[in-house]
């Protein structure tokens, strides 16, 4: 998957629309008996790996699924604690599958308000008057890439360097938004957006600008 | 298997017929629910608003004009472009106040008025006062505080229907960011 996630973020800041759609690559599942080679600690409401890296699992790896049951932050699903129910002899052999930890939603809120202040600082700093936000920002993983309506409404996009036509897959998502999100009456502006449709074609569009665009340097 | 997403909005056509029935049923019932013209008059005003609020997204998603640098880049924007997108007429601008924050807009027709007769006893009703809330709407987004009234009305007699537009002032509050 060339996109990896999408963000519509509002006037004031904050995010009204998340989409992840990428696999995630570095997850790895094992079984273990007691006891457990690998020191784990607690840090941000998590269970991360601080030590033991071996066979994929790597530092600061969390812990994702005990079981095959996934794991709401340091709570099994039944609401054991995690830590507890490791050190115990009695529950092993154990599979844990351990992942890069994914972004909780009160995060990527905050992300998403911290690109906000970021994207007018971007303008403030230009030499030049009336200078655009921040239109991209890129790493050696992904690229960030931003519109910003003329009513104040930023996309997000995070996609692969390479992944060409993000341009115009951003106006494509606007004209999505226009479309499924605004024509809803239902749907009251600003708020988050949790029509259907509006994912639906979301994730259309991110199919076919994936496959129309990943030939060829830049974007 | 066609990979274009589901919008077959581009040869999707709809009978005006229907739409100016649809908007007549609405004057009416709005007659009958508050049986004061004025009242009449500001609901379709407020639901032009919801409206416009909507619309002006849509048509800068669909039309890819840029921010107008003045108020005569507005009206020109608003009478070639917007009026033709979304209801096929192009008014004529004319009537520019000498400070340049005023003008009008002539409609020789109105598609919201064929085959509509004003009767005597809602002489003050302003039948398409959508369009007035529609345009305040889109332009308050896009930080243009602007107000709009009907001075002539085909319904009323006269032989044209003009719209005052008037630029009240831009709004700095929640500009975004990289406008000043």
């Amino acid at each position: 998957m060339a996109i990896f996630s999408v963000f519509v973020v509002n006037k004031a800041g904050g995010l009204i629309y998340q989409l992840d759609s990428y696999a995630p690559r570095a997850e790895a599942e094992k079984t273990f008996s007691y006891p457990l080679d690998l020191l784990l600690k607690l840090h941000d409401e998590r269970v991360l790996v601080a030590f033991g890296q071996r066979d994929g699992i790597r530092v600061g790896h969390a812990v994702l699924a005990i079981n095959g049951v996934d794991v709401s932050g340091k709570y099994t699903a039944d609401g054991k604690e995690v830590l507890e129910y490791l050190g115990n002899p009695a529950n092993y052999p154990v599979s844990i599958r351990f992942g890069r930890p994914r972004l909780t939603s009160n995060e990527k809120l905050m992300l998403a308000s911290m690109f906000h202040s970021l994207f007018a600082i971007g303008s403030q700093l230009s030499p030049e008057q009336g200078s655009s936000g921040i239109e991209m920002l890129e790493t050696d993983t992904f690229k960030l890439h931003c519109f910003q309506t003329l009513t104040g409404i930023k996309f997000v996009v995070l996609a692969d360097p390479r992944q060409a036509g993000i341009d115009s897959l951003l106006r494509k998502i606007y004209e999505i938004y226009s479309d499924f999100a605004l024509k809803n009456p239902f749907y009251s502006l600003e708020m988050p957006i949790r029509c259907e449709l509006f994912d639906q074609n979301l994730k259309l569009a991110l199919e076919v600008a994936e496959k129309a665009g990943t030939f060829g340097p830049g974007s | 298997m066609s990979r274009q997403a589901n919008r077959g909005t581009e040869s999707k056509k709809m009978s005006s017929e229907l739409f100016t029935l649809t908007y007549g049923a609405l004057v009416t019932q709005l007659c009958r629910d508050y049986e004061n013209d004025e009242d009449v008059n500001k609901q379709l005003d407020k639901m032009g608003y919801n409206i416009g609020v909507r619309l002006i997204e849509d048509f800068l998603a669909r039309s890819n004009v840029g921010r107008c640098h003045d108020f005569r880049e507005t009206a020109d924007v608003i009478a070639k472009v917007a009026f033709k997108m979304y209801l096929g007429i192009t008014p004529s601008i004319t009537n520019w106040s000498p400070a340049g924050d005023e003008f009008s807009l002539i409609l020789e027709n109105n598609p919201l008025v064929d085959f509509v007769e004003l009767p005597d006893n809602h002489s003050s009703l302003i039948y398409s006062n959508l369009l007035c809330g529609v345009l305040r709407g889109a332009l308050e987004m896009v930080q243009m505080a602007v107000e709009a009234k009907f001075v002539q009305d085909t319904l009323k007699g006269d032989g044209v229907t003009e719209i005052r537009m008037r630029f009240i002032r831009r709004i700095e509050d929640n500009l975004p960011a990289g406008e000043e």
